[in-house]
């Protein structure tokens, strides 16, 4: 029987050790990102109903017995048709964006000072960049009500200090939501930038001043064009979670901060209405699948190059 | 041309103007002196080689020049001009690095291209100052590839071409051929000597090779251990050698331990445990009797005969250790009774009266006296 001679060897060919490389990750994402995924898609194309689940069944049977199947795009319409959920994605993307850029612009000096530093300091500056991961994302948010509120730290100390004499208002606003962002999402930014700027050559800078560049010239000649590939990720790994943020605006944001991720929690348990949540998430998925695609595209150019 | 061509090489002409002049320039690290007072004029046109061990402070001098380092004192004069304190980027001297240090993320002629935009010359100048360099290089066809993309000579010539392009009154070049495998590096070192010619710019090459130091430059200067110890053309250094570091340095050599015992005009009799026997060796000056010094001999200059011949100066019998046969010549080794082991060196055409010698034989090895070195410490 040849096809099954042509099964053994195709068996045989496979190294085991190969397979599972490739199975492992493959066996995890298909069952806890692939599965979640189809049930939150299938939810967010139903019906709300009263009820354990509170959405209708896709599938069922007519009077007639005929099995019946009945999709709802209703939910993704509604995300058009109010207005409360394109500004929540605005809001989103452009608080996401903001802080990436910040991240960024604070990052960037951070990665290079560490890089420049001398070597025996190199080591305890990257843990004081990864050491606030070892205490609970939450405390650390919640932290920050501490220092801004209105007889927060902040503002006891400027009273002391008679610069101000009414507290100023820092908790609950925009800039509360901007502060906590930037902080918590900075070492995401830092850690790939010090990576990509650790291993550059130094004396490619050597070279741009030996051929007429000032230090800050050779800055954006050089450093910035080959520390690409860590911008892109650290932007993104800053980017893409920021957008869906909930904890944050909802710690440190006032009442009209409005995000996706806010709006989210809203409909699924003070509204409980599962489906037009799970097409709130459907939505933002395909939203932040496109700058990942992006910098993929940008990767395959660069080893083209 | 106006006036008539000199005669002297620019550095034996006391009216030529030096381009570059280091005037006792000492750099420490963590208190290790990397280069200690050093002094030193470089002329216009030279091809000037560094020639050292790795460690000897040939690089830390090189990158003072390009102004990547500092000198804790000294001065370092460029065409008149005080660059001491100077920056890189102001200064009128390029640099081929010994990494290359290409911009990787640049094209070959973006790479090239790179100091001329620093200047913000018109962009028709920049392309045909680019496409002159990679003709020159015979790169031409190159031009837009990224430097992972070239084989390591396509590389090497790149880096030459950019560090070319501004057109500098000095080069640097820190080791250009050492990341080339031989023949290669003898086809460019070569290439090397021609573009300098045709250019005439001034090069300054550090380089542990002495072979390639041999080869390319007007004139070397020998460094160790953060000094000078002798500089000169590679005939002078060869010929003529100022102590028994730069003599070994340069060439094979045998040398032999000795002390003086008596002059006679420039005739010096000197005897060495070593070779156990009294040795003749000229001498420029004069020597007093008991005074410690060595006498050296290049090995081509040695005779090998299993008779003991007449008239030579120096006379050794010993027994033949090793023969060693390298195509064009021979080298033999004499096991001499003061325990020294002498090396001769045969060409081939030589070799063919000798031919009966073989391992174990006794053989008589010969020198005059005036082909022999005495080095004072």
């Amino acid at each position: 029987m040849p096809s099954l001679n042509k099964a053994s060897l195709w068996l045989r060919r496979q190294n085991p050790g190969r397979a599972s490389v490739f199975g492992i990750p493959l066996l995890w994402l298909l069952v806890f990102f692939g599965l979640p995924f189809l049930i939150i898609a299938r939810i967010s194309l139903s019906e709300v109903v009263i009820g354990l689940p509170p959405y209708s069944d896709l599938l069922s049977w007519s009077e007639e017995g005929v099995l019946q199947l009945r999709v709802s795009f209703a939910n993704f319409l509604l995300l058009f048709e109010d207005s409360l959920y394109f500004d929540a994605f605005t809001g989103s993307l452009c608080v996401a964006a903001v802080s990436t850029l910040l991240c960024l612009l604070l990052g960037y000096p951070m990665a290079l000072g560490i890089t420049r530093a001398p070597a025996h300091w190199r080591v305890p500056l990257l843990m004081l960049v990864i050491l606030p991961f070892w205490t609970s994302f939450l405390i650390r948010v919640y932290a920050w009500i501490g220092i801004l509120k209105g007889n927060g730290l902040i503002n006891n100390l400027l009273l002391w200090l008679g610069w101000i004499d009414q507290p100023l208002k820092l908790l609950h606003t925009d800039f509360a939501v901007y502060l906590g962002i930037v902080y918590a999402y900075l070492p995401f930014m830092v850690l790939p930038l010090y990576a990509t700027l650790s291993r550059m050559d130094h004396s490619l800078l050597e070279a741009a001043a030996d051929l007429g560049c000032r230090p800050l010239c050779a800055f954006w000649r050089v450093t910035v064009p080959l520390s690409m590939p860590g911008i892109v990720a650290g932007s993104l790994l800053v980017f893409v979670p920021a957008v869906g943020e909930f904890v944050i605006p909802d710690l440190l944001g006032g009442p009209d901060t409005l995000m996706i991720g806010k709006v989210l929690w809203t409909e699924f348990f003070n509204n409980r209405d599962w489906p037009v949540a799970a097409s709130v998430a459907v939505a933002l998925l395909a939203l932040l699948v496109l700058p990942v695609m992006l910098f993929e595209r940008f990767r395959e150019k660069e080893q083209e190059a | 041309m106006a006036g008539p061509k000199s005669e002297l090489a620019a550095w034996q002409d006391p009216n030529a103007a030096p381009l570059v002049e280091i005037e006792n320039v000492t750099k420490t690290f963590d208190g290790h002196y990397a280069v200690d007072d050093v002094s030193l004029a470089i002329y216009p046109g030279e091809f000037f080689s560094l020639l050292g061990a790795s460690g000897c402070g040939k690089t830390t001098l090189l990158r003072m020049l390009a102004g990547f380092e500092r000198p804790d004192s000294g001065r370092l004069l460029i065409g008149a001009q005080d660059v001491t304190e100077m920056p890189p980027y102001r200064r009128p001297v390029n640099m081929m690095f010994q990494s290359y240090a290409l911009f990787p993320h640049l094209s070959v002629a973006d790479n090239i291209a790179f100091g001329l935009k620093q200047e913000r010359l018109p962009r028709a100048e920049i392309r045909q100052r680019v496409q002159e360099m990679l003709e020159l290089v015979r790169l031409e066809k190159y031009g837009k590839r990224k430097p992972d993309q070239l084989s390591g000579g396509q590389r090497q010539r790149v880096a030459l071409a950019r560090s070319l392009v501004k057109q500098p009154k000095l080069l640097l070049l820190d080791e250009p051929l050492g990341a080339l495998d031989r023949k290669l590096r003898e086809h460019t070192q070569f290439e090397l000597v021609n573009i300098q010619e045709r250019l005439g710019i001034t090069f300054v090459m550090v380089t542990h090779d002495q072979e390639e130091a041999m080869t390319m430059s007007t004139r070397m200067a020998v460094m160790n251990e953060g000094r000078i110890r002798q500089v000169g053309t590679p005939g002078e250094l060869y010929e003529f050698p100022a102590n028994s570091f730069v003599a070994g340095f340069i060439g094979a050599l045998n040398q032999f331990e000795a002390r003086v015992l008596s002059q006679e005009g420039e005739r010096l009799s000197v005897l060495s445990d070593a070779a156990d026997a009294e040795l003749q060796v000229n001498a420029a000056h004069s020597v007093a009797p008991g005074t410690p010094l060595v006498t050296a001999v290049r090995p081509e200059k040695v005779r090998i005969s299993r008779e003991q011949p007449t008239g030579a100066d120096n006379c050794l019998q010993g027994k033949v250790e090793e023969i060693a046969y390298l195509g064009d010549v021979s080298i033999y080794h004499v096991r001499v009774p003061g325990g020294a082991l002498v090396e001769a060196q045969l060409t081939n055409r030589a070799r063919h009266a000798q031919a009966d010698l073989t391992w174990g034989d006794l053989a008589w090895v010969s020198w005059k006296a005036e082909d022999a070195l005495a080095l004072l410490e």
